[in-house]
């Protein structure tokens, strides 16, 4: 029936562009020719598919990657292998029992993410927690950083090349997992820290042995810097690559050590003060550009070494103040059956990865009308479009590497 | 022996018809076991350095010290299943490895291992070596190509622009010790080094004082020559720093992404092999070969006499070898434009210019270091 003269026309393949050269597009740092200098050759873009099962997107990230020779021209991350249906577990289970699910969004720093999710639930419930809790969730929260953080910068060794690194990390790492499954009795999943309070007090003969791990950490810190953080490859490889201004940084709600590797001083356990941080005297190490441009991988790799070392000054202080007994739960949660009260509220904490924001929706039943996570992962990857393109394929490794996310936390 | 090999090559003469001998064929063979056997030794040794260097214990569970993991590790390839990718191009699949082999294979046979063990005695020796050695890239660029997998086309086109770039440092810091001896042949290599100050060598069993020495010591620009040499050798045999074909971060596994099993297990060889080849030929030409004492040399003759030198020999190799280890497991990686800059911008430059110090050094007749003479 219908006429070929007025039938909508087929959309017609864009023809193919006139093999003239054309001037390049992408100029390389460094490179010495004028940009409107023109290429002999012109070679093909090539897409390739980074993951989700390559070795360097830290789990299931899938990256589709265009590329021109070595140089990325395009990349968009593509998210969701992992997706959990986290939030919609969250009101369909008990504040209660919700709590080990959030051990698995972001797994290397559950204690955190424990954390994040009780304090958020205290805040709408309006429970009072004990002093003695809150210093043993300091103490469990800032080793777990610690731990966080060593594989952070271990495994950013690893996507760069140097496998050694990596296992000097794991054996400090080793060290605070044995510490944590002492006092909760799970290496990874810990379900330590519970609304209203923490599962049980400090072990016996635990303030020691931490006290004595965090003297021989700080000098193994240095031993890892001499290995790997001043080591010249090292440095060629993150100066100066993927800067990340701190508009840009701003503009993509990037927060922890991305944010701070930018330069700004913001960091929520100064900001907006959770559990007892008020009382301890630690630092916010900021990105400086030593190596290169503020805002480069290197900074952001280096504010995460200088983290740990105030996570070291945070743990002693927390030991050195807290209470030798007192109560480790509040008194008027009762677990089984705990209700909240109706009510609404945010509240977020500085995750190792940045912002983790629990925002909750009470009815006054036992399950949350709805509990949304803002997780620090998903909001960082998304610069990742932004910063790649122009970048070579062995800097986009470096990047992804450098702005370090958990899959678990991304996908939820 | 020395009666049974004449009388085999006879008959293998006579029943073939062919020049192709007897005592070829035992070389030939002689070198496959031998690089076999050094492939699973030094597989052992990079497992059990790498643990060293990382806090692990490495392979234990498999023979004393775990010395036999290797060849577990080499029955399962060898059981594996022989996977072919439906789209991939499969004639040329299947031979690349074989071809990527090749070279280091057909540099073992130029190798002297002692003054009377070598297969072929070639008086181009470091030329023939630097030439085969390149056949490699050949079978490395069709197993990228014919993969038919964007990753191994990426690492074999790296593979083949690092390779190309840093034959030329490393061909041109060999001809450094080829200059000051003045032979292509590796024999006369090692000779040259371990000249007596009279320049006779005729007594048997001797040690006595060679006022050559080593030739990596000879002079500033065979020292120069020898770091430019073992750098160029890392990039060559495609070891870490400059691992960047195989950079299992960035390219999964590179060009072999899609091989496995036996054909998986032959690129394996090819990069062992590379590597005793390339610490070989620095032994040879730069380290004093099968001479155990730089300044000391000594000359013994028979079996015994050769089995000491081939031990000497293989000591030293086996030492370089072991920095190529201990270099890999400490340095990250580099990116490709950083080992582009690294080879034609220093080493090519630096290698020019230390041959022709040492040309210089040589026609105007300062061959020694101030003060050490």
């Amino acid at each position: 029936m219908a006429d070929p003269m007025t039938a909508p026309a087929k959309p017609q393949i864009e023809p193919a562009k006139p093999q003239t050269a054309p001037a390049r597009t992408l100029v390389l740092p460094g490179d010495p020719r004028p940009p409107d200098v023109h290429v002999d050759v012109r070679t093909q873009e090539l897409q390739i598919n980074m993951g989700p099962q390559h070795p360097s997107t830290h789990g299931v990230l899938r990256v589709a990657i265009w590329v021109d020779g070595e140089i990325v021209t395009r990349a968009e991350p593509d998210i969701g292998y992992l997706h959990r249906c986290a939030e919609k577990i969250g009101e369909s289970v008990s504040c209660i029992q919700y709590v080990p699910y959030t051990d698995r969004y972001d797994y290397l720093a559950a204690m955190n993410n424990n954390l994040g999710y009780c304090l958020a639930v205290e805040k709408v419930a309006e429970i009072d927690v004990p002093e003695k809790a809150q210093y043993v969730r300091t103490v469990a929260v800032e080793l777990n950083r610690i731990g966080s953080h060593l594989m952070a910068v271990g495994t950013y060794g690893l996507d760069l090349g140097a496998f050694t690194p990596f296992f000097y990390a794991f054996r400090e790492r080793e060290e605070i997992l044995r510490l944590l499954e002492w006092i909760c009795g799970a290496r990874l999943t810990y379900n330590f820290i519970r609304i209203g309070g923490v599962m049980r007090d400090l072990p016996e003969g635990f303030a020691a042995d931490t006290r004595k791990f965090l003297d021989l950490f700080e000098t193994r810190l240095d031993e890892f810097n001499d290995l790997l953080t001043h080591n010249h490859i090292f440095v060629n490889r993150t100066a100066n690559v993927g800067v990340i201004s701190p508009d840009m940084a701003i503009a993509y709600g990037l927060t922890g050590p991305n944010l701070r590797g930018s330069g700004l001083r913001y960091d929520l356990r100064r900001e907006q003060p959770y559990l007892l941080y008020d009382r301890f005297q630690f630092d916010i190490p900021v990105g400086t550009g030593i190596k290169g441009t503020v805002g480069d991988c290197w900074d952001r790799y280096w504010v995460r070494m200088l983290e740990m070392k105030e996570s070291v000054r945070i743990v002693r202080q927390a030991l050195d103040q807290m209470p030798a007994t007192g109560e480790i739960m509040a008194k008027n949660v009762r677990h089984l059956a705990f209700k909240s009260k109706p009510g609404e509220g945010y509240l977020g904490i500085e995750n190792p990865r940045g912002e983790l924001g629990y925002y909750l929706i009470s009815d006054g039943g036992a399950n949350s009308y709805r509990s949304r996570i803002r997780a620090p992962s998903f909001c960082n990857l998304s610069i990742l479009e932004a910063i790649l393109p122009g970048t070579m394929l062995a800097d986009a490794v470096a990047i992804i590497g450098s702005i370090d996310i958990v899959l678990g936390e991304v996908d939820r | 022996m020395d009666s049974l090999v004449p009388y085999l090559t006879n008959v293998w003469e006579w029943a073939t018809g062919s020049a192709f001998t007897f005592s070829m064929i035992l070389s030939i063979l002689a070198v496959v076991a031998f690089i076999s056997v050094w492939a699973m030794f030094a597989v052992w040794l990079e497992r059990k350095a790498s643990a060293d260097f990382q806090v692990r214990l490495g392979p234990d569970r498999v023979g004393p010290f775990g010395l036999l993991q290797s060849l577990a590790d080499g029955l399962k390839l060898a059981f594996k299943e022989d996977l072919i990718p439906r789209d991939s191009d499969k004639f040329l699949f299947a031979i690349a490895p074989a071809i990527a082999f090749c070279g280091a294979f057909a540099a073992f046979a130029a190798l002297p291992f002692a003054p009377g063990i070598t297969a072929v005695d070639i008086n181009l020796g470091v030329f023939f070596i630097v030439a085969v050695t390149a056949i490699g890239v050949i079978g490395v660029l069709m197993a990228g190509w014919c993969s038919n997998n964007k990753w191994s086309l990426y690492g074999a086109m790296r593979e083949a622009a690092q390779l190309i770039s840093y034959e030329i440092p490393s061909a041109l810091a060999l001809m450094v010790p080829v200059l000051v001896a003045g032979t292509f042949n590796l024999k006369e290599l090692v000779a040259f080094q371990c000249l007596p100050s009279d320049g006779v060598l005729d007594t048997e069993g001797a040690v006595y004082f060679s006022n050559h020495g080593w030739l990596a010591f000879y002079s500033p620009w065979t020292f120069v020559a020898f770091v430019i040499y073992y750098i160029a050798s890392l990039a060559e045999c495609k070891r870490a720093p400059f691992d960047l074909p195989e950079a299992e971060s960035e390219l999964v596994s590179g060009f072999h992404t899609e091989y496995s099993g036996m054909r998986f297990s032959f690129f394996f060889l090819e990069e062992y092999g590379m590597m005793f080849v390339v610490s070989a030929i620095a032994a040879l030409a730069f380290l004093g070969g099968w001479q155990p004492l730089p300044w000391v040399s000594c000359n013994f003759g028979g079996v015994l006499g050769n089995l000491f030198f081939a031990g000497v020999f293989l000591a030293k190799v086996i030492f370089l070898v072991w920095v190529q280890i201990w270099v890999r497991w400490t340095l990250p990686r580099m990116r490709v434009d950083q080992v582009m800059v690294m080879g034609y911008k220093y080493l090519i430059p630096m290698s020019l210019f230390a041959l022709l110090m040492m040309a210089a050094y040589i026609h105007w007749g300062v061959r020694y270091l101030p003060g050490l003479f």
